[in-house]
Parts: C-alpha cells; structure tokens; sequence
C-alpha cells in the first residue's frame, strides 16, 4: 500500500452514514471507542434509503404477549428462514433505542392519548437528527468520502481505503475494527434516494473473505409514477389501478406483483380515488414528497390517472447481504462487522422483503450490536501501530490485471442494468434466462478484472461499476441454485416451495462464485425435540 | 432532476454543496455554487430541504431534462414547497413532531 492522501486513524471505522451506520458509531463511542470515525459516500444525513423516505418501525411495547405475537407473525411471513430469537432481540433492541432517541429530544408525533408514538420515523429529520448525535458524541464524520476498499494486515481488517470527492484526492483511516453499514444495492435504478446503495460494502467484505448470503432475495421492486423518482408505496393502498383503455385491474393481494404482471402487457396506471378527504389530508402532510411529482406536473393524483413503472429496490428491500457469523454484527473476517441493509437479513425476515419496518428496526439494531463488538474488538486488539504494513484488498475496478483501463465504468454499469433491471428477468425468473445473463454478467467481470480502471474521482465510479458487477453476479449465481420459487425470489420454472430448500444460500469468491447451502441455525424448539 | 439554483436567491452558503448525497453541485470560491454534474442527480429532492432561501428546484422527471422558468416557479408556489410541506423553516428540521403518517399505519399494515 502505497502512503499517499489523507491518512487517519481510529479505532473504529464506520462505512455508511445511514440509520444502520449511524447507530453503530453512536454505540462503538458509548462502548469506548475514542476514535470513530465515519465515511459516507453523499452525506451522512441525507444519504440512502431512509433519508428521503418516511418510514414505519418495527417496535412493539415491551408487552410479552404483543411481542410474541408479533414475531410469530413475521416467522410465518419468512419462508421458515426467520429466527425467532433474533427476532426478539430486534424488538428488544429497538424500542429501547426508539426510547432513548426520544430521551434525546426527537419530536416523535404523540398518539390520542398523547404518548410519543415510535414506530414511525420521517426520514429527513431521523437522518438530521442523528447527525447531530454524531457530532455530539466526537464522531468524525467524513461526507462525500466514498470507502472503495478494506486494508488488511495479515488475514484481519485494518482499515479502509477510499476517496474524498469534494478534496479531490484519495484516504485511508487505519482502524482496528470496520463496520460496513454501506446499505444494499438498487443498480442505480433511480429508486427514491437509492444511487448511493450500489453494492460497494458487498464487494469490498467478498475481497477480504465474508461470505454472502440470501443474495437470491433480491428482487424486490417499488411502484412508482413513471418519469418519477418516488417509489413509496403507502400511496397505493388507496389506489384503483387500470391499463391503457381504461380497464380496471385487480392487483390481487400483491399490488407489487399485480402491478408487473400488467406491465409485461402494456401501459398501467394508477388513481388514488380510494382516499377519502380526511385520508387525503394525511396522505398529503406525512408523505409530502410523494405528491411534488405530480403537483409540479399539474396532477391531480386522487381524481387523475397517472402512468406507473417498477423500480428495482434490489437488496435494499430484499434481504441479502454479508453473512453474519453472530448476531454481534460479526464475519467470518477478523475486524470485519456489517450491519443494516448490508447485511443479510434472513434471519428477521427470511424470504419475504425487508423493505420499511423490517429493515428501520435492523438498521437500529443491528448497527447497536456491530458498533459495541467492533469497540469491543477494538479495545481486545489494541491501537495498531502506525508503521506496520498494510494490504489493499480492492482488485476489479481498482487494479485491473493487465493495468488498461479499457473498460468504461458506464458501460459496465449498462450491462448490468440490461440483466438486472428488466422485471421479466429479475423479478420473474427462470433457469434459462439467469443462465443466459449469468454469462452476460461472468464475461463483462472478466472484461473488468482485466481492464476497468479510471484516474482521481473517477475511481469512485469505476469501483461502484465493478460492485454492481460482482452483487448482480452474487444475486442471480444464488437464484440459480435456489431450484425453487420462495419468497421474494419467484422462478417461473420452479414455480412451488420445496421443503427440502429451506436452507440458506451462501455465496463466496470473486472471480468464481461458489454457492452452498447450509442448514438453519438450530431453533429452541428443535433443540428442545433433540 | 435539479434544473434551477437560482443566483439571485442564492446567498452562497454552499449548505447544498454539503448536503447533495450525489455531490451535484460544486462551490465557487467568492461566488455561489454551481450545478457541475446534473446528469448525477438522483432526484431525491434532498437539497431543496437544506436550502434556506429557496433557490434550488428539482423537477419532478427523473430521467429527463426539463426546461424551467424561475418567475413562472417562484409565482405558481413550487420553489421551495417540499420544505414548506414537511415543516422544514431555513433549513432547520422542523414538523416531524405534527406528521399524521402514524394514524395509517395500522390502516395499511401488512400492505
């Protein structure tokens, strides 16, 4: 590694300034970590998915009846892959912290009875809010300073490696534990606030040795007003949804999926006539950036028909992610911790979308529990010396092998849109077409490896390029070998559940992906039928 | 995407600069900044929220240009109506505490 930019250190670093990222700094100062410090690709506080949106929160009152029914819906809703201990350790987790958020003077909304209700967080001012935390706390926060790589010394994490944009010149903090918040990937499908989430967290933890897993639950997809950014679905409960002459559609009891089926026909589109005025009204003051695409056009959504699209939400509201080793936010990688949307987050939700409530009550939690183990580990390994040596792990986007730099990063990123944003490729499948865009996929990585690479800033894009690459790679190499439809990922080919595939699909390497699939974790229940 | 950063408006306290997740804008030493890499907007509307004095407008398309005319959107309302809609005053977050979005959630729950 070559000594050259901007050089910190730290005990902790944090990549991803979102809620999941956020949470773990916060928890990795108030475990004793004194020097955290956190990297964000935008900017902490108004980057990623939960910034621009508003967004329901997983939480019930410490009730343990409520509770427990709670979780026993979501297990029936995971496609047997939840874990009903994680789930109550969420639950936990996350209404002490809501608690402690409003401890802390957030302006929650107060019910009739006049109690803070916690279960719904507005993006902006959630996000706001705890930038402040931060700065409070003595967290450095590093904006527009994308993380493009892991150091490592010998086999463990000791850094990152990235480049600050608006400096214009590259970093590196040395840290004695990483925790990659980094969020999920959208392949910069223009999902509302999502083409920051484009897989970089996945490729630099898959270089330096973390596995993946539930890859294959990737293909999610938001309805969204056509020329439109917006892809919050509230909105649409509300909604009469008809094609192009005017017939009206019955959605049955997935609008997401009554919705694609129709598209694959022709035009939909979608009047939100089922809102009575007082609904309206809500409609209108809690989500206001629904309806500035339509009144900055002159659309009157709640008595005019306007056109919809899919966008693709990837694993941003699907579920997977870096494989955890224990629920600590721990890898199999020394040093290395992944928390929110990142991370996989089977065992919450199993097969079913992560998207809202699932994933805001993760994102607290999980980053909660990453933040304390890598203070943890931290203060177990100690302040790394200055002056030991460190290896970069960054190879395709970075490094190519014949050092070209031939390859464009938008031409990359243009093949794997071709084979990941089309909903009758990702998000109804068949062995047949992933084969087929798995070679698309397998020759644009070769290509690459070989050559992509671009100078200054323009690394950032090349290094986003090659993430997109390796997580479309991850998603449809696991839908390959999940030979059945479950969950959120359908094959039109295998279109039942088999029982014999309720397991989790674990993907590794780079060049070759090898998938596997290992069993679920041991429940209380089986371990008390033992 | 953002089609105006409007000088006239504009005070040049470069709170965008900072704030754009995708790093459009770019500030100008002595002036106000700049719109220096629009086709990387994402049009998440984000910026308007930090702006104080309503220079900035998003428009609506994602994936196109479109041509705007500042007086028509300074009259019509539109510069600066997110932040008007979500509470927000000169770039302080405000109105979280007021948002009814709670009252639907068991509504829609499941949905």
């Amino acid at each position: 590694m070559t000594a050259s930019g901007e050089q910190r250190q730290a005990d902790v670093v944090v990549v991803g300034g979102g809620p999941a990222g956020a949470w773990a700094a916060l928890h990795a100062r108030a475990s004793g970590a004194e020097q955290v410090v956190l990297v964000d690709k935008g900017a902490c506080g108004t980057s990623g998915a939960t910034a621009s949106a508003n967004t329901g929160v997983w939480c019930v009152p410490p009730d343990p009846a409520a509770r427990a029914k709670a979780i026993a819906a979501r297990h029936a809703q995971s496609g047997g892959l939840g874990r009903e201990e994680l789930m109550a350790a969420v639950l936990e987790t996350t209404y002490r912290e809501l608690e402690q958020l409003g401890a802390w003077g957030f302006p929650f909304p107060s019910d009739d009875a006049g109690r803070p209700y916690l279960a719904n967080l507005r993006g902006p001012d959630y996000m706001a809010f705890l930038r402040q935390r931060l700065k409070r706390a003595g967290v450095t926060l590093l904006d527009h300073s994308p993380a493009q790589e892991l150091l490592l010394h010998d086999s463990a994490v000791a850094g990152v490696a990235g480049y600050r944009l608006q400096q214009d010149l590259p970093y590196t903090v040395r840290a004695s534990a990483v925790v990659v918040a980094s969020g999920g990937v959208a392949f910069l499908s223009k999902t509302l606030g999502c083409d920051v989430n484009t897989g970089d967290g996945l490729l630099m933890a898959a270089e330096a040795g973390a596995e993946l897993s539930g890859m294959e639950f990737s293909a999610q997809y938001g309805i969204c007003p056509a020329y439109s950014s917006v892809t919050k679905g509230l909105p649409y409960f509300w909604a009469t949804f008809s094609d192009e002459s005017g017939r009206v559609l019955d959605m049955g009891d997935n609008r997401m999926l009554g919705v694609a089926r129709a598209l694959l026909e022709g035009p939909v589109y979608a009047v939100l006539d089922k809102a009575n005025p007082e609904v309206q009204r809500w409609l209108r003051e809690g989500q206001p950036n629904c309806f500035l695409p339509h009144d900055r056009l002159g659309i009157d959504p709640f008595s005019q028909r306007f056109p919809l699209t899919l966008r693709c939400e990837g694993t941003v509201r699907g579920t997977g992610g870096i494989r955890l080793a224990a629920d600590d936010g721990s890898t199999r990688v020394p040093g290395l911790y992944a928390a929110g949307d990142a991370a996989s987050r089977e065992g919450l939700t199993g097969s079913a979308t992560g998207g809202g409530a699932p994933n805001a009550a993760w994102a607290i939690s999980s980053g909660s529990w990453a933040g304390r183990a890598a203070a943890d580990h931290a203060r177990r390994v100690g302040r790394a010396s200055d002056d030991r040596s460190l290896r970069s792990a960054g190879l395709t986007g970075l490094r190519p092998s014949d050092g070209a730099g031939r390859v464009e990063a938008v031409e990359i990123q243009r093949l794997v849109q071709a084979e990941v944003l089309p909903i009758g490729k990702n998000l109804f499948r068949t062995g047949d077409q992933l084969t087929a865009s798995l070679r698309e996929l397998d020759a644009g990585w070769g290509a690459a490896r070989s050559s992509l690479q671009a100078p200054g800033r323009g690394s950032v894009r090349a290094r986003e390029a090659a993430a997109l690459l390796a997580s479309a790679r991850f998603a449809y190499r696991s839908a390959l070998a999940r030979v059945e439809s479950r969950g959120l990922h359908r094959r039109l080919d295998r279109p039942e559940l088999d029982p014999e595939q309720t397991h989790h699909l674990v993907a590794e390497g780079l060049d070759e992906i090898r998938v596997r699939a290992i069993p679920l974790r041991a429940s209380p229940h089986d371990r008390a039928a033992e | 995407m953002i089609e105006l950063l409007s000088e006239e408006r504009c005070t040049g306290c470069n709170l965008c600069v900072r704030a754009c997740p995708t790093n459009v804008f770019e500030a100008v030493p002595g002036g106000v900044p700049i719109i220096a890499r629009q086709q990387d907007c994402q049009t998440c509307f984000m910026c308007e929220l930090y702006c104080p004095v309503d220079a900035l407008y998003v428009s609506p398309l994602a994936e196109r240009r479109a041509e705007v005319d500042e007086s028509a959107l300074a009259g019509n309302g539109q510069l600066g109506s997110y932040a008007r809609n979500m509470g927000w005053k000169a770039a302080k977050p405000r109105g979280a505490d007021k948002d009814p979005t709670f009252r639907f959630r068991a509504l829609t729950r499941g949905a």
